[in-house]
């Protein structure tokens, strides 16, 4: 026990006092507010509990917009900082803090949870499924997540935040330079997301396998369905990677065993291997979902098959493979030597070639096509460009040679927000506003979208493309400030501008939320963007159900075959038959609890409390054990009742 | 009730069944990639002895070979088990599976006593970076045999209460294959821990 008492809750930083006041006074509010308005159990019963994959799905979805705030003001923070020299808003240790802080929830708890959730939603339905493999895990693998990031996000208040970055590089994570309490934060917190991420990676992995609708083959599967079905073979195979580098780094920190330290015969350099060997499956993981959003979107919206999807669909497998072989790229200074580099050089290089094939199919998919300018479809539209200058500058960065002239500078930043914004966040845009429809029966506002688009896109080019050219003159990566003489003042205050226009832009997003929630027409037809995939064969907001009858699929994009020939539309009552259901559950929101608590004792390293605690994970395995619920089943008459309502019969 | 196809094995028979099989498979390719890492961080710092004991001085080459054998055993009492569950002889069942866990309890104990012999010897896992990286790629293998012995108990405790259902046929066909992957693991630990160490 080296945790003094005082040390726990920080104190003395009037930034950290407001928030501390704000968590606490937000918390009375919501828990006013559920009383007051007599929604307990209306939380316990249709959301809490639930094992529903859509409203498993929304709630990944409002953890991410959740973290995409916390994370967002984690960079305001950092360009107000670094807007001018010498700035003294944030010391050098609280800006450590917050580019790891910034890193970890930006990767981890907003686009793994807002890409994972649009799948919770989409991918059973896309498939004809009435829900997921596993759906009490589905329900575990939320729940732990949210307890990581949850713990995660405790720890500016109530410890010290982790402060050596997002890749947490030994010896400097090690207990010998950061002493505090924030590393052991991140190597628990994000161990217990990890379990939640690999349980859905196993469990969706099953569903698309085993449990599409009847014709659909594996090449007749929605492009959405196979790049998430390439991501959940990538996670089930990296992050267990990850779950062992970072047990070793919880060794290493709580039980002073010697795998990345200095002394002893360790070696710091297992670390960055480990590290990337998942980090860089990683990246791909939140990218082949996001380009699948994107195909759906620029097909629908452009009336017309996506093209190449015989080609797509190896360019995916491909990058799948290579995403395996490149991670020594994230280090090449570190001396691996020319032949290691060399090799890693090509490999990197080579996952340009099925990603150019990627860009040209969705050029060509639009080619000749009767483009609709949805704000989805804006989306989609502006990240080709973008997202090819980030490609562009990745295959500058793949060079070894010339990368030690780049490494660890502004010019990676820039690079890797190129790759990821447009890449990920606008794709998780666009699936917001094309399947909005499809999760709450009612479409975002169209108007405020395209404010939404405008002042995010300007604000975020605005925001990084300085980063290149202050990356090239020179300026580094995770500095806390620079000083008049370096001549980097104008470009630092574009950059800082840029990022205000960015947050104007999520700032319109939740209004349109908060708009459209209240005021927008609920009347509008299930179809509303005339799609090809079987989502759109159902209800909005799809009954729990999914299907009364699950649908037979004889091509692909099969709800737009079914429209053209008039087969399937109508449905058959005579054949409808009861439809078996699972039951809610309350363990899966005990384990995140309970994993909660052992966590948080973990990382003060109060190793009796916490084992005491963990023998409550047991009692929960062991209930579930011995579960054998059935799940119950829908009457006919409810069914045909439901079906009825939506369909506008009598 | 589920649809229960009669033409197929009795853990095979629901659709609910052939979804958890295939997803524990797909479990086990996970914890392969686990041992894998384990094994590389080993194999990487197996040489850093930092002045602590080696190999050639510490392992007890009689404790290891007690241990392979109670655990390979285990693994083919286990195979009876299940040929007696397709036979639908739910009392040769819990008999062969009683007989493995005790085996893997048997494994357990050498082991325990195993490390304990180590660290009286001065070998823990702060000492040296190899003894770090061994010591917690055998005690990950241990902890999964302990988590495997009281799952399995679980099991038993389910088929006396249930007899042999496609449900229970089912669960214990998945700690099955969770007992051989942990056989299979073993086997690397003694080729590449042991084996490959002891001359020195």
């Amino acid at each position: 026990m080296h945790i003094k008492w005082e040390d726990i809750v920080i104190t003395g930083d009037p930034l950290i006092l407001s928030a501390q006041i704000g968590i606490t006074l937000t918390m009375l509010a919501i828990v006013v507010g559920v009383t007051y308005f007599k929604k307990w159990q209306y939380l316990w019963d249709e959301w809490i509990t639930t094992v529903d994959h859509k409203k498993i799905g929304i709630m990944y979805i409002i953890v991410a917009v959740l973290m995409f705030f916390r994370g967002g003001v984690d960079g305001l923070m950092m360009k107000y900082q670094t807007s001018a020299p010498e700035m003294d808003f944030l010391d050098a240790q609280h800006y450590n803090e917050v580019f790891t802080t910034h890193g970890v929830i930006m990767i981890l708890f907003m686009a793994m949870p807002a890409l994972i959730g649009l799948m919770n939603v989409v991918i059973p339905l896309q498939i004809g499924a009435r829900d997921v493999a596993f759906p009490q895990l589905n329900a575990l693998s939320f729940w732990l997540t949210f307890s990581g990031a949850m713990l995660f996000n405790i720890s500016f208040v109530i410890g010290g935040s982790p402060d050596a970055g997002w890749t947490s590089y030994f010896p400097l994570a090690g207990k010998e330079f950061t002493p505090g309490v924030g590393n052991n934060f991140y190597a628990i917190a994000l161990q217990i997301a990890g379990i939640g991420t690999l349980m859905t990676g196993i469990n969706f992995v099953v569903t698309i396998l085993k449990m599409r609708a009847k014709g659909m083959t594996l090449m007749k599967m929605p492009m959405f369905t196979w790049t998430s079905l390439i991501t959940n073979v990538i996670i089930v195979f990296a992050f267990p990677i990850l779950t062992v580098a970072l047990a070793l780094m919880t060794f290493d920190r709580l039980f002073g065993t010697h795998f990345f330290t200095i002394s002893g015969g360790g070696n710091a350099m297992l670390w960055n291997n480990l590290f990337w060997l998942w980090g860089h499956p990683e990246v791909y993981i939140v990218i082949l979902p996001a380009f699948g959003m994107f195909s759906e979107v620029i097909a629908t919206f452009s009336r017309k098959r996506l093209y190449g999807y015989n080609s797509m669909i190896i360019s995916i497998v491909g990058i799948a493979i290579l995403s395996m072989v490149v991670w020594v790229h994230h280090f090449y200074t570190m001396g691996s030597g020319p032949v290691v580099n060399s090799v890693f050089s090509i490999t990197t290089m080579l996952i340009a070639v099925p990603t150019g094939v990627k860009i040209f199919n969705w050029l060509f998919t639009m080619r000749k096509g009767r483009i609709q300018f949805t704000t989805a479809m804006l989306w989609s539209l502006a990240f080709i460009p973008t997202f090819t200058i980030g490609g562009v500058t990745g295959v500058m960065l793949a060079m070894a040679a010339a990368d030690y002239q780049y490494h660890n500078t502004l010019f990676l930043v820039a690079h890797f927000h190129y790759v990821l914004i447009p890449g990920v966040v606008y794709a998780v845009f666009a699936g917001f506003y094309y399947w909005w429809p499809k999760m709450f029966g009612y479409a975002l506002n169209e108007r405020l979208g395209k404010w939404h688009f405008w002042l995010f896109n300007i604000g975020f080019n605005v925001t990084f493309m300085p980063m290149f050219f202050l990356g090239l003159q020179g300026a580094v990566r995770r500095s806390y400030t620079f000083s008049a003489e370096s001549g980097f003042a104008p470009l630092f205050m574009l950059s800082a501008i840029g990022s205000l226009i960015l947050a104007a832009g999520f700032a319109v997003l939740v209004y349109n939320i908060y708009y459209s929630t209240r005021y927008a027409d609920r009347k509008i037809s299930t179809d509303p963007w005339d799609a090809r995939t079987l989502e759109w064969h159902t209800a909005s907001p799809v009954q729990p159900y999914n299907f009364a009858i699950t649908p037979e699929v004889k091509a692909l994009d099969a709800f737009w075959y079914m429209k053209k020939n008039k087969e399937g539309l109508v449905l058959k009552e005579e054949e409808l038959e009861e439809i078996h259901m699972p039951s809610n559950s309350w363990l899966p929101f005990y384990m995140c609890a309970i994993f909660g608590v052992v966590g948080f004792l973990l990382v003060f390293e109060l190793f009796i409390p916490a084992a005491i605690c963990s023998l409550g994970i047991f009692v929960g395995l062991i209930i579930r054990s011995f579960d054998y619920d059935e799940g119950y089943h829908i009457k006919l008459d409810v069914i045909k009742k439901t079906e009825r309502a939506w369909r506008g019969e009598k | 009730m589920a649809k229960v196809d009669k033409s197929l094995p009795l853990e095979y028979q629901t659709e609910q069944s052939r979804l958890n099989i295939l997803g524990f498979w797909i479990f086990l390719g996970a914890e392969v990639v686990l041992f894998a890492t384990l094994f590389a961080a080993y194999g990487s710092l197996k040489d850093n002895f930092a002045g602590g004991p080696t190999p050639a001085e510490l392992f007890k080459l009689k404790d290891v070979m007690i241990e392979t054998l109670l655990l390979l055993t285990s693994s083919f009492t286990c195979g009876i088990a299940i040929w007696y569950m397709r036979r639908q002889n739910l009392k040769g069942l819990l008999t062969w599976l009683i007989i493995t866990l005790a085996l893997g309890a048997g494994f357990v104990f050498v082991e325990v006593n195993e490390f304990i012999h180590y660290v009286h010897e001065g070998a823990t896992m702060q000492t040296s970076a190899f003894l770090s990286s061994f010591f917690v790629l055998l005690g990950t293998h241990g902890l999964h045999v302990s988590i495997g012995i009281g799952w399995a108990i679980l099991i038993i405790i389910q088929l006396m209460k249930h007899g042999l259902t496609p449900t229970t046929a089912r669960k214990t066909f998945i700690i099955s294959l969770y007992w051989h992957f942990l056989d299979v693991v073993w086997i690397f630990i003694f080729t590449f821990v042991y084996l490959a160490r002891m001359g020195g």
